[in-house]
């Protein structure tokens, strides 16, 4: 395989595996706090809070796969 | 294809330090927001506020009520410090989605570059926020109060919890700087590419989608800083 080649499958790679657990993370955060929510609705304004910040570090996990995959393909 | 860098390319040399065109952008939106703070408080002494002081106090007070909630008593000490930072970092994702800001070339690279999306920028206010953290924490606690948290002896189990605690938080430096950086980059990579393979209407969406990127990293960098802030100064 060449290395051009390798370097595509690379790319798509990071950032395709990299997604999945932050994807499902944050399917599981938004979820529980729905529920959270639903249980106790004048909470809401302190879980909303929460949630926004727990789904970013989350993502930023996804970031990072990005971030990588950027780097193998323009560097 | 266009030509995206993750570098930002420099532009001139002032005394042969090269000043890089996201560099050049962030001279930029700080004139702006010091240009803002200057007519906000010249207007703000009249006794008639117009409709710009009471915006800016309307968005102060969100902000400020935001912060509460996580500092509860010592919010009125740092506000000045996260306001600062979300509102700066704010304006600097903003300003790169502005028209012009990575289309005008000048020999085959921006003019303008969003500064957020530079890996400098981002690192350094990372920094800035992991001085702020640790400075204040040993003020609060004294110095050795505040490395008792990481030099616990007095266990073996609480003597590997105190190094994973140092490693996270310098790994709080690298988390900070690549999470904004991150979006903020594959933000403008996205809209290059999506503009270069339909140029009609589609980016619309996708600049939408980097308005609201924009606002929630600043609010995360700067709600986060908070919440470790806060982390560092209580006892226990």
């Amino acid at each position: 395989m060449s290395s051009e080649a390798a370097k595509f499958l690379a790319t798509a790679l990071a950032i395709g595996l990299g997604a999945l657990g932050p994807g499902i993370g944050i399917g599981i955060i938004g979820g529980k706090a729905a529920e959270a929510i639903g249980r106790n609705p004048e909470a809401q304004g302190a879980v909303q809070t929460n949630m926004i910040l727990a789904i970013a570090f989350a993502e930023a996990v996804a970031i990072y796969a990005l971030v990588v995959s950027l780097i193998i393909k323009f560097v | 294809m266009p030509e995206i860098s993750i570098k930002a390319e420099p532009l001139f040399k002032i005394a042969g330090f090269p000043v890089t065109n996201s560099l050049f952008t962030s001279f930029i939106v700080f004139l702006l927001f010091l240009l803002l703070g200057i007519i906000y408080s010249k207007q703000a002494k009249v006794k008639k506020k117009s409709k710009l002081v009471l915006f800016v106090n309307f968005l102060l007070k969100t902000i400020y009520q935001l912060f509460e909630s996580i500092l509860k008593e010592k919010t009125v000490i740092f506000f000045p410090v996260f306001g600062a930072f979300f509102l700066y970092i704010l304006l600097n994702n903003w300003f790169g989605l502005l028209p012009g800001i990575g289309s005008l070339l000048i020999n085959r690279s921006p003019i303008f570059r969003g500064n957020n999306a530079d890996l400098n920028a981002t690192i350094s206010l990372a920094i800035i926020a992991f001085i702020l953290i640790q400075a204040n924490g040993i003020r609060y606690l004294g110095g050795k109060g505040y490395l008792k948290k990481f030099f616990n002896i007095s266990n073996p189990i609480n003597f590997f919890v105190g190094i994973l605690e140092t490693i996270s938080e310098f790994s709080k430096i690298i988390s900070f700087s690549f999470r904004l950086f991150g979006n903020i980059f594959a933000g403008e990579v996205l809209i290059t590419i999506i503009a270069f393979l339909i140029p009609v209407l589609v980016t619309f969406p996708f600049l939408i989608l980097e308005v609201f990127v924009g606002l929630i990293q600043a609010l995360v960098f700067s709600m986060l800083s908070a919440v470790f802030l806060n982390v560092a100064i209580s006892h226990h």
